[in-house]
């Protein structure tokens, strides 16, 4: 099972890299997104696969340390983890259409307003 | 259910059941004060004249509870509150050692001197947005990465510092901000993603996240080979996050696009949060993957110094120049920690005080001096030395701290760092630190010839432009103070860096702290 | 989007929404639910309305800026850690207390007050930034 996950993280991993390269910023948070859901898979593989019952106590706590749960910790994580790129993302989404709609362009390469191509060379002696 | 559990469990096994020290408390203090701090202007974000009135004095109370926790940490050695009553490594745990204290009593002062200038250079627009709420919802997630000692959590701080300056990055909304933090944005989230993977992997490898659990159980780990990818992928993430050479070409393409006090403060906090992480991974808790690392690091380290001397070398806009100094500041950083040896992390340490310190005070000094002379370009004399003496007076003293030259306290750190590096035979690294610190010095004297010394040539001279003796000089005369008094009387610092090192070299004190029977057998 | 149907369902599409939201963030207390997922159905509820009738309806609505929400949140979050401080127990330790509320005992806990903290931060922020973009997209 852990392979088999390995390999799916390791194909979002790609599909995320490969949206990054492009120049279309839009594609790029695409592959934000892709790039998030691959590591929080990571975290969760990381904590090793169980099939058994989610870790959610109940009724008397004797018999409840007799089961055997799935790990708690990587899920918690993950919850973290979703959290934060959400919020990344949501800001990222808005960031890019305020870019789109000032600059007028989505294309990584045509964005040269804070660092434009003609600069003046500074004073070259004293 | 709370109450019927409690009998037949034994609650000692699993939970800290004395109560802490009150003193203890100062260890969240810094954290929780600007939380609530930041909640309240928050709330009040409309009242642009109370703003300044609530968040200054709150800045004042930061940095007294930081130097009172840097004292608590002196007198006391490591201290640590693990949050919820867990015991570690279950609830997660916040550990101050010298390090972290020093480092967030710095960046508290930086904060303090940020915040006054902010209340004449952000104007009601600015505030409204919120200056000061994400100013100190920075400074939280500054401080929480400084003083936690939890990986994970440490990622969570960081995520907090970097959505806030997101907020502070694009608050004049102008096309060169967007700009230059969309580029910002999206390198920081590679930065973070890389550091997340590597914590997952982390966790799979070690079962714990807990920075003292995994320095006392790294050494008896059996397979060692999946840790050197672990610790790499740290360093590319945290050498990213503090902009050093192969991946630093995300600050000059943004530092310079705020407000200039949004650059002072991220100039002053953000990069060396990064330098802070890596010294806390590398030297506490993989000393042994650093070995292996180290010549990589080393020459990443001579790159980042050099590549950044250089390249402000090549610069016409004053606060471009200043964010190459701040890479070349990283590098010189970055050389103590690959040599890894006590002269060379406690020189690291006290160059990131030095540096938080003096990069502040120059994008401040910039931006007043762009103020008085209407631009920040220097290829045209402005003649500040005659309209403005006070404040190029100041820049020379800023100038010659940041380029390493007595008496300043740019002097001293250099001086550590290549004796550490000649000590280990790093000739070159020595070298580069030199070339580093000369090269600094052409750039940073044209500035000063150029903009403030030659007189103002053009034939319509600008109006005087007068600063505020309080909103302007009051921080920047605060920041310089302290430059100079650390390059008068640096033994104080010194000692500290050097207790500090030793901290960070040996970890027992750490580990003590956080599981008091000590290291695993 | 502002169709006839869309319109009509949707303040009793968002008013559904949001009580669920409160349910969900109470069940939290023991079951799974809780302050984020509660928050985030609040916001999409906002969102809704927002879409179907205008922003400033929503604005109007809220009365507080959400902005406002979400310090209030993170001053009930850091508060309910902080409180820890007078029981003499680690910073963000739960404390509980039952209380007698119509001849049943209800335990209120800061966990609950923390929850609830959260849930307006993520409403406040979340609702905020989709606002922001939704005011945006009409122009």
């Amino acid at each position: 099972m852990e392979a088999l996950m390995t390999l799916l993280v390791g194909i979002f991993f790609a599909i995320a890299i490969y949206l990054f390269l492009s120049r279309h910023i839009i594609r790029i948070l695409l592959g934000v997104t892709i790039l998030g859901n691959a590591v929080n898979l990571l975290i969760f593989t990381s904590g090793r696969l169980t099939q058994e019952i989610p870790p959610i106590l109940s009724g008397n706590a004797a018999a409840a340390r007799q089961m055997v749960t799935a790990n708690p910790l990587p899920q918690a994580l993950i919850l973290t983890a979703i959290v934060i790129s959400f919020s990344f993302f949501a800001f990222l989404l808005v960031l890019a259409y305020r870019a789109y709609q000032e600059l007028e362009t989505d294309d990584i390469e045509e964005m040269r307003f804070a660092e434009p191509e003609n600069q003046q060379l500074p004073p070259l002696g004293y | 259910m709370a109450s019927s559990d409690k009998t037949n469990i034994d609650l000692s096994v699993a939970m800290i059941t004395e109560a802490p020290p009150l003193a203890d408390w100062l260890v969240i203090a810094p954290l929780l004060l600007c939380m609530v701090v930041g909640a309240v202007l928050l709330m009040i974000r409309k009242e642009t004249r109370a703003q300044p009135i609530v968040a200054i004095p709150g800045l004042v109370a930061l940095v007294i509870v930081d130097a009172a926790l840097l004292l608590h940490v002196m007198a006391n050695g490591p201290v640590t509150m693990t949050m919820g009553r867990w015991l570690p490594p279950f609830g997660i745990s916040f550990t101050v050692d010298i390090l972290g204290a020093l480092l967030t009593l710095t960046a508290g002062i930086a904060a303090l001197a940020g915040g006054i200038y902010g209340a004449g250079d952000v104007n009601d627009t600015g505030r409204r947005y919120g200056f000061y709420p994400f100013l100190f919802l920075m400074m939280a997630g500054v401080s929480g990465a400084f003083l936690t000692g939890d990986i994970f959590n440490l990622y969570v701080w960081f995520e907090v510092l970097l959505i806030s300056s997101f907020g502070l990055l694009i608050l004049g909304s102008e096309r060169g901000q967007i700009d230059g933090a969309t580029k910002y944005a999206f390198l920081n989230l590679v930065a973070t993603t890389l550091f997340l993977i590597a914590t997952g992997y982390l966790y799979g490898i070690m079962g714990t996240l807990n920075m003292a659990d995994i320095a006392r159980k790294a050494p008896n780990l059996t397979d060692k080979a999946p840790m050197m990818t672990v610790v790499s992928l740290y360093v590319l993430a945290f050498g990213m996050k503090a902009a050093a050479f192969p991946a630093n070409f995300w600050l000059p393409a943004s530092y310079h696009t705020p407000r200039v006090v949004v650059s002072a403060l991220f100039a002053g906090l953000l990069t060396k949060v990064g330098v802070y992480a890596l010294m806390r991974i590398t030297l506490l808790l993989f000393p042994a993957e650093r070995d292996t690392l180290a010549i990589v690091i080393a020459v990443v380290a001579a790159a980042t110094m050099l590549l950044g001397a250089m390249g402000a070398l090549a610069q016409t806009d004053f606060r471009r120049l200043l964010g190459f100094l701040v890479i070349s500041g990283i590098g010189v950083m970055f050389a103590g920690i690959a040599l890894a040896s006590p002269g060379g992390v406690s020189g690291t340490m006290f160059y990131a005080v030095h540096s938080m310190i003096v990069m502040t005070a120059l994008y401040l000094a910039s931006g007043m001096a762009a103020r008085a002379s209407g631009g920040f370009s220097i290829a045209q004399p402005r003649g500040l030395y005659q309209s403005h003496l006070l404040l190029a007076a100041i820049s020379l003293i800023l100038f010659f701290a940041v380029s390493g030259l007595p008496p300043f306290s740019g002097f001293w750190p250099k001086v550590i760092l290549v004796k550490a590096s000649l000590d280990v035979g790093a000739w070159w690294l020595a070298g580069a630190i030199l070339l580093t610190g000369f090269l600094t010095t052409i750039a940073v004297g044209r500035v000063w010839l150029h903009a403030y010394w030659r007189p103002d040539a053009s034939d319509t001279p600008a109006e005087p432009v007068s600063l505020s003796p309080m909103r302007d000089y009051l921080p920047l005369i605060l920041l310089t103070g302290l430059v100079v008094l650390v390059g008068l009387f640096p033994q104080r610092i010194l000692e500290l860096t050097q207790t500090g090192s030793e901290q960070l070299l040996n970890p027992l004190d750490y580990i003590r702290s956080v599981f008091p029977q000590g290291e695993v057998k | 989007m502002r169709t006839l149907i869309f319109r009509t369902v949707a303040p009793f599409l968002s008013s559904l929404m949001i009580l669920f939201s409160v349910f969900v963030l109470l069940r939290g207390h023991n079951e799974p639910g809780g302050g984020f997922i509660g928050g985030l159905i609040a916001a999409s509820a906002f969102a809704i309305y927002g879409i179907a009738c205008g922003v400033s309806p929503v604005r109007r609505a809220l009365y507080f800026h959400p902005m406002t929400l979400a310090g209030l949140g993170l001053l009930m979050s850091s508060a309910a850690g902080l409180l820890s401080i007078f029981a003499g127990v680690p910073f963000m330790t739960g404390l509980w207390v039952d209380v007698p509320l119509f001849g049943d005992t209800v335990a209120l806990s800061t966990v609950l007050v923390f929850d609830i903290g959260v849930y307006f931060v993520v409403v406040g922020s979340i609702t905020s930034m989709l606002l922001a973009l939704e005011e945006r997209s009409s122009d």
